[in-house]
């Protein structure tokens, strides 16, 4: 009886591993890293999960071995053979996970005191990032400018985080650079993130913060240097002047809506939110609030009902607006390049 | 609201008490119903049924939660149950299954077994104990009213400030939360401090501490950390309740306090609570194992010292919750060499019990098992807990379903297996009938197998980027693939759950009685009838080596040595007063609740009322006579 069971687990674990190796389309996985940290983590990981293994092998062969052997067969009568312990056993049994634990613990311990050491000032890019409920804000502190729910960097950097949060706790996640770390009110607390290569690692909230927690998303993308300067000039001199009528229309339509509590950097606007997104060079950004693809369908369909897209979310809806100033509006954003 | 409760509540007792309500004969006639002799009983066996009736239900409940919460993880983008809902959900699912299942299910077996297993009468403080259960039952229920009045609380079962705090939480939900536990949570620390006087004073003759049973010795080690788990609880409950309710600071940032404290009080109850939860269910295995391995347990002195080394090391561990608060490299690496540590007793555990079957013959009961499937499940649970301790790995495994993967194979693995295991084991005793062997096949073959089929999966899908407490996630083939598994795995475990519930129902109809001792039992319990009389023990027994019957056994004795002759017995009288005392906190939990003070304060009233009645209520008990007990102990053997 008890084979079968185990055989059954066996059949599982092996569908499992196909089932992981076979297919990788837009995982985000701490298995695959893209970065050192990530790295030093997932060697840890595999560390532990290979003493862990053999922990249940040792384990599993005497249980199967025990099970097997040991059970009660007809004819068998009274009681077997008692007694009562074995101490060179007890002390088999101690030492041993001790060693193991040892192993475990010596780079354990390395590793938390290294990885909690922060980069010398100059040495590293530092982004101060603030969390809200349910979006993030990414300030840049050497370039002055601030942006939201896509944070750029450089590869080959390490790149400084300096956290905090306006309201609950949050937690940042990007499972490909580097494990997570809370935001607290009031508080600061830092990391460092690095990427190997180009690309965009997705972010994920992982404390619970809300109605909208699930949908807390964000996103690292990385530049090679010189693009990564590109970006930080646009984005110290945005342009964000309308450029024919219908983008004026927009910008009208924005500036009597919008601007109480989003930023718009470079469009010469009178006043400047700071409680949401700061939507400078919109067109840049990949999806729209870190859920949708930036595009105008979904801007209208944001606009017109956020709390349905991202429930408790503190954006109002635009329903009121005319389905034509949101296209203007729309064509106005998504041109800030 | 509250004044209109309070309104009726008066008018009903005035009117009880003008029309003839108040009646003699009526009072008798109650009195001599069924239903009063419960609600009023002190005896540790009924009070210990009680609870374990009380956890089923809520075991469905929350079962019922998570059978929801799968289905919303069925596939990505569902709309079934989302945002504030789903926070209601696992909120009330993680809370429910931790404290009203899990804890007065195993608070259940201690309260019938351990007395018997010591060959004692009743616990120490039969009163306090029954006013442990009420006190328990009146926080659950008022907590699973919020689904009905105003919303269940949706912070977690580990309700982080600030979120917890009005201006995020706004509605009652938090505050059933916090009055609720609080309410639960003072009856589980009555609890406590009776089964450690019961221990320490109530065994009988020659059953000294290295004789205790193991169930009896995780008991203790369990009350002790009851002790002083709960109040760090009680006090963090408290000053919750005062942010919530008196516009207190002391976890808004905003007014000068401090979040995080939250969680440190809360992590240095969190944590005990987790060993609460195990090392009863540790014991539990010990005497499954061993009788059905019909071998005495192997290690017995290693067995208890690692229980009491698990005990200890539980309160230094806390901060392995906290890893990524930012506490600072050393915090975090102290604490994981800690947690480490406490994967050493319980290796010594699980070794003991692969050689407690090693050379022993074992007899395949559902009972066994359960036990037997206990050890590789709990054994995953252990390793995980390992490598969620080494703390940059964690930076990665913290707060993803590879957590919850962990948590739930040392809960259900570990704490449900054990329980059932126990369950099937006890059940004769308690009961006085065998529950259905092939019905528990079926139950052991169904849920033991999809239990792995739903969590296992759990470990990769946080290891592909899933977050826990989300109520949707990425479209991505694997991600798709192993929820969906996992979602399949409950309808096995349902299967299970139901087999069980109709093995229930079957043997209470049609089950045949069966002796003292159906299993050939090892310790002191099954030397008297199933179930016990009130009294238990004629006469107390005389223990005169470890596992006290099978050293009698071993002897060619087929009973106990008497300690005592026969003589009358004194019993404690039974009393109502646990039950008032429960809806005078109660009420007063729910006007607090309503934002109501004047019910809050009434209920209070009826609480010191009853108290006051209990500290001048002279009740010396009764005695059962020597004729009665000769009476009833013929009838026993019949
Ligand atoms: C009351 C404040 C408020 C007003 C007014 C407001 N928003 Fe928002 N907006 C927010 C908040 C808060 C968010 C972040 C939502 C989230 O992701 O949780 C947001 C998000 C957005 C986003 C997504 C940002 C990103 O980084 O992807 C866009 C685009 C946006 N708003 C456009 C607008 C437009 C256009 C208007 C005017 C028609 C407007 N908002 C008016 C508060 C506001
Ligand atoms: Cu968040």
């Amino acid at each position: 009886m008890m084979v079968k069971k185990k055989s059954f687990g066996y059949l599982f674990l092996t569908t499992f591993f196909v089932l992981l190796t076979g297919c990788n389309q837009g995982e985000l996985s701490v298995l695959d890293p893209k970065g050192p940290v990530a790295r030093e983590q997932l060697f840890l990981i595999n560390l532990s999960s290979g003493i862990m293994f053999f922990v249940l092998a040792v384990v599993s062969i005497i249980f199967i071995y025990v099970v097997i052997r040991y059970r009660e067969r007809p004819g068998d009568q009274g009681l077997p053979k008692q007694n009562d312990g074995s101490t060179w056993l007890e002390v088999v049994w101690t030492v041993i996970p001790i060693i193991l634990l040892i192993i475990l613990a010596v780079p354990t311990v390395k590793m938390t005191i290294s990885q909690g050491k922060m980069p010398e000032k100059g040495t590293a890019l530092e982004v101060d990032v603030t969390a809200y409920q349910y979006w993030w804000e990414f300030k840049y502190p050497e370039y002055g400018f601030v942006t939201g729910q896509e944070m750029h960097i450089p590869v080959g950097k390490k790149v400084h985080l300096k956290m905090t949060s306006k309201d609950v706790i949050h937690a940042l996640w990007v499972p490909e650079l580097a494990g997570k770390m809370d935001t607290n009110p009031g508080k600061i607390t830092e990391m460092v993130i690095q990427a190997d290569k180009p690309g965009t690692y997705k972010g994920k909230c992982t404390e619970l913060c809300g109605a909208s927690h699930a949908l807390m998303d964000f996103k690292v993308i990385a530049h090679e240097q010189d693009d990564f300067d590109k970006w930080v000039a646009k984005m110290k001199n945005p342009d964000s002047r309308a450029k024919n009528d219908i983008e004026k229309r927009g910008a009208e339509v924005l500036a009597q809506n919008c601007l109480g509590c989003h930023a718009l950097e470079g469009g010469g606007f009178a006043t400047k939110g700071d409680t949401a997104p700061d939507l400078t060079n919109y067109g840049l950004r990949t999806q729209i609030a870190g859920i949708l693809d930036n595009n105008r369908e979904n801007m209208a369909r944001w606009l017109k009902n956020p709390q349905k897209l991202k429930p408790g979310n503190r954006m109002p809806s635009f329903e009121h607006l005319s389905d034509q100033d949101i296209a203007y509006l729309s064509e106005y954003l998504l041109n800030l390049k | 609201m509250a004044t209109f409760l309070i309104i009726t509540t008066l008018v009903l007792l005035l009117a009880a008490i003008f029309t003839g309500g108040y009646n003699k004969k009526f009072l008798e006639r109650v009195q001599k119903s069924w239903i009063w002799g419960w609600i009023t009983t002190v005896d540790h066996k009924r009070i210990g049924i009680l609870y374990i009736v009380a956890s089923g239900f809520f075991f469905i409940l929350g079962g019922v939660e998570s059978i929801l919460i799968r289905l919303q993880l069925i596939w990505p983008g569902n709309e079934f149950i989302t945002g504030d809902a789903y926070n209601q959900l696992l909120t009330m699912h993680g809370t429910t299954m931790i404290f009203f299942v899990a804890m007065p299910l195993l608070i259940g077996l201690m309260n019938y077994i351990v007395p018997l297993q010591i060959g004692a009468r009743d616990v120490a403080f039969p009163f306090a104990n029954a006013l442990s259960f009420w006190l328990f039952l009146s926080g659950a229920i008022l907590m699973n009213l919020s689904f009905l009045f105003g919303g269940a609380p949706d912070a977690g079962w580990t309700s982080y400030t600030p979120l917890a705090l009005n201006e995020y939480s706004p509605g009652p939900g938090v505050d059933y939360y916090v009055l609720g536990l609080q309410i639960a949570g003072i009856g589980t620390i009555l609890g406590g401090v009776n089964f450690i006087t019961t221990i320490v004073n109530m065994r009988a003759p020659g059953m000294t501490f290295l004789r205790l049973p193991l169930f009896t010795w995780t008991t203790f080690v369990t009350s002790a950390i009851i002790l002083f788990a709960l109040p760090p609880l009680a006090v963090n409950l408290l000053l919750l309740q005062f942010d919530r309710l008196f516009g207190a600071q002391f976890f808004s940032t905003a007014g000068g306090g401090d979040s995080v404290v939250w969680q440190h009080l809360f992590w240095i109850f969190g944590h005990p609570e987790v060993y609460l939860v195990i090392l009863p269910a540790f014991g539990m295995i010990s005497e499954v194992v061993s009788t059905f391995s019909r071998k005495r347990l192997f290690g017995y002195t290693s067995m208890v010292f690692a229980t009491v080394v698990i005990g200890f090391l539980s309160f230094m561990v806390w901060v392995h919750h906290m890893f990524t608060v930012g506490l600072g490299s050393m915090a975090n690496t102290i604490f994981a060499i800690a947690t480490m540590l406490i994967a050493i007793p319980t290796g010594v555990k699980v070794f003991n019990w692969l050689f407690t079957m090693w050379g022993g013959r074992l007899r395949f009961t559902t009972a066994m098992l359960f036990a037997v499937g206990f050890i590789p499940t709990f054994v995953i649970g252990g390793v995980t807990g390992v490598m969620v301790a080494t703390v940059p790995a964690d930076y990665q495994f913290h707060d993803t379903y590879f957590l919850v993967a962990h948590f739930h194979y040392t809960l259900v693995g570990g704490t449900v297996l054990a329980a059932l295991a126990a369950l099937y084991y006890w059940w004769p005793k308690i009961f006085g009938k065998k529950l259905d062997e092939k019905l528990g096949k079926w139950h052991f073959w169904t849920f033991v197998p999809s239990f792995h089929i739903t969590f296992f999966p759990q470990h990769f899908l946080g290891l592909y980027g899933m977050p826990r407490r989300v109520f949707t996630f990425d479209s991505t083939p694997i991600l798709n693939n192993l929820n969906l598994i996992s979602t399949i795995g409950v309808i096995g475990m349902t299967v299970g759950t139901v087999a069980f519930l109709y093995n229930v129902v079957i043997t209470t109809i049609r089950g045949k009685s069966v002796s003292g001792d159906p299993w050939d039992g090892f310790t002191l319990e099954w030397t008297v009838s199933s179930p016990p009389p009130a009294y238990n023990f004629a006469q107390l027994p005389l223990v005169r080596g470890r596992e006290a019957f099978l050293h009698e056994k071993l002897l060619g004795n087929k009973k106990m040595k008497a300690a005592e002759p026969l003589g009358a017995i004194h019993m404690p009288s039974s009393s109502y007063l646990p039950l008032i005392m429960a809806i005078g906190l109660f009420m007063s939990g729910y006007g607090f609740v309503l934002r109501g003070f004047e019910l809050a304060a009434l209920g209070l009233i009826i609480l010191f009322i009853g108290m006051y009645m209990r500290s001048f209520d002279y009740d010396p008990g009764y005695h059962i006579s020597t004729e009665e007990i000769k009476q009833i102990e013929k009838g026993l053997k019949a």
